[in-house]
């Protein structure tokens, strides 16, 4: 049940994209197809899962007992692309029809906020090793959730009349206040 | 200081590490590529131009060599002796391409063409053209503020102290990019081929047109009737020409005299492909390229 309420709270109430704020360039960048979206969000959950796992592992074996606390942030940052690189060559080699799928957004995620943030906060909770993947692969379904409503109610929008100086990016920008403001409604729900 | 040391050496270590990890595997999964796709590559011109639809050479290439559907004749800048070769190197038929070359639908220059307001903003045509369509009376116009000589990727466009872009024929590949950026839509693709071209895009009626500009076709039809092979049309108030037909069956070019407002030009004659004294890749011989003076319309 524990791990349940922190899933759905990493999903919904503590939504990343819409009550956080983070990961907003691809969640802007990517939701103007629901195909692009839905490979997106993929990516990006299983991302997070893998880099959160590794990222829980170099903190705790290794900042932790050498006293380098201090640097976690930018050994995150080296861990994640580092590693976000090694996975783009490992699946070009071994799941080509995998890599014309995703290869475009898995370097697009590389040095993503949202991909650095997830580890930040598992390891600043004091999150065991299942807790922090939990949370991160709540955080990835909720990451793609968020950018498949935006992108189905993108793909609508192509047919609505909207002003020419809204059209594009401006009412795009609308839609993602009103989404987050309808993800408001979940907040304290289940406190983080 | 200590500390100092400590935080370089780790992030030194920790980088170096990765380093090492990523040259590895990039060694180890390394992925074979067709070599075609590099060969075909060097053929093409390397202007990146994107006229054959893909998002580069690099992307045409392979395309052309995995994509059984996707023609040698795309790219355009290359003409006939790219599309031939990349034929021959990927087992396909090339279909006979006909060469193009930019045209500059408008001759409004600055003395010739009023002036609706003075612009001063920053030196681009999609921007002037946001302020009511631009700074010229005339609507179909060419801004003059040079969108176009900034795109070009073979250096093929000059802007002229009249305030108007010049085609040069030996560099121009007809590629199309100076096409898709003007926002007026003022330069068209025009095939080699005709003997004279209409240089002026207004859709106004003649009193209209006239008042706007000195040179702007007024629409008065004069061409068409001294025109005795059919070649010349009315289209929206502006005279458009038949290039097959003018360039198969006329050989004096009585329209060019009748004129009124010199509308009609005779045509800039391009390079046919093959005889140009240069390799197709025209981006890194420019600066070699003596450019013949006939060659070269002065508006």
């Amino acid at each position: 049940m524990e791990y349940f309420t922190l899933f759905m709270g990493a999903v919904i109430v503590n939504n990343f994209v819409l009550t956080r704020f983070l990961g907003l360039c691809i969640f802007f960048g990517v939701s103007k197809s629901l195909d692009a979206s839905i490979g997106m969000g993929m990516a990006v959950a299983s991302i997070l899962t893998a880099s959160s796992a590794l990222a829980w592992a170099a903190y705790n074996f290794v900042l932790v007992p050498f006293d380098l606390k201090f640097l976690t942030l930018p050994v995150f940052v080296i861990l994640i692309a580092g590693f976000v690189q090694f996975l783009e060559i490992v699946i070009k080699r071994f799941a080509p029809a995998l890599y014309n799928m995703w290869g475009i957004y898995l370097v697009l995620i590389a040095t993503n906020c949202v991909v650095l943030g997830v580890p930040l906060i598992n390891v600043e909770s004091n999150f065991t090793f299942i807790k922090s993947i939990v949370n991160a692969f709540g955080s990835g379904v909720g990451f793609a959730l968020a950018i498949v409503l935006m992108a189905s109610l993108r793909e609508k929008l192509q047919y609505a009349d909207v002003p020419k100086s809204l059209q594009g990016l401006g009412i795009a920008f609308i839609i993602a206040g009103m989404l987050a403001l309808s993800f408001l409604g979940f907040s304290g729900m289940i406190p983080m | 200081m200590e500390k100092a040391v400590l935080i370089i050496t780790v992030l030194t270590g920790v980088g170096i590490l990765f380093g090492f990890i990523l040259a590895y595997a990039n060694k180890k999964f390394a992925l074979e590529v067709n070599p075609l796709i590099h060969i075909v590559e060097d053929v093409l011109p390397k202007g990146q131009c994107g006229a054959c639809g893909y998002a580069g050479c690099m992307a045409y290439a392979e395309a052309v060599v995995l994509n059984a559907d996707v023609p040698p004749t795309l790219c355009i800048p290359g003409k006939e002796p790219v599309a031939k070769a990349v034929g021959e190197l990927t087992g396909k038929v090339a279909a006979a391409m006909e060469p193009r070359i930019a045209q500059v639908k408008c001759a409004g220059s600055n003395e010739k063409a009023v002036s609706a307001y003075a612009y001063q903003g920053i030196s681009d045509c999609v921007a002037a053209n946001l302020l009511f369509g631009g700074q010229k009376l005339c609507k179909y116009g060419c801004l003059g503020l040079g969108t176009c000589v900034k795109r070009c990727p073979f250096g093929a466009l000059t802007m002229s102290d009249a305030g108007l872009p010049v085609v040069d024929a030996v560099k121009c590949t007809g590629c199309g990019v100076c096409q898709g950026v003007c926002p007026k839509g003022v330069i068209t693709m025009a095939p080699l081929d005709a003997h004279v071209r209409v240089n002026c895009n207004s859709k106004d009626k003649g009193p209209v047109a006239r008042k706007a500009c000195t040179t702007a076709c007024i629409a008065c039809t004069l061409c068409l009737k001294e025109c005795s092979y059919g070649a010349i049309k009315m289209e929206n108030n502006l005279a458009v020409v038949d290039a097959k037909i003018c360039a198969e069956q006329c050989s004096e070019a009585k329209c060019l005299t009748k004129c009124p407002t010199k509308a009609i030009r005779p045509a800039i004659k391009g390079v046919v492909p093959g005889t140009e004294d240069k390799s197709p890749c025209s981006v890194c011989t420019q600066e070699k390229v003596q450019v013949p003076d006939q060659n070269v319309l002065t508006q």
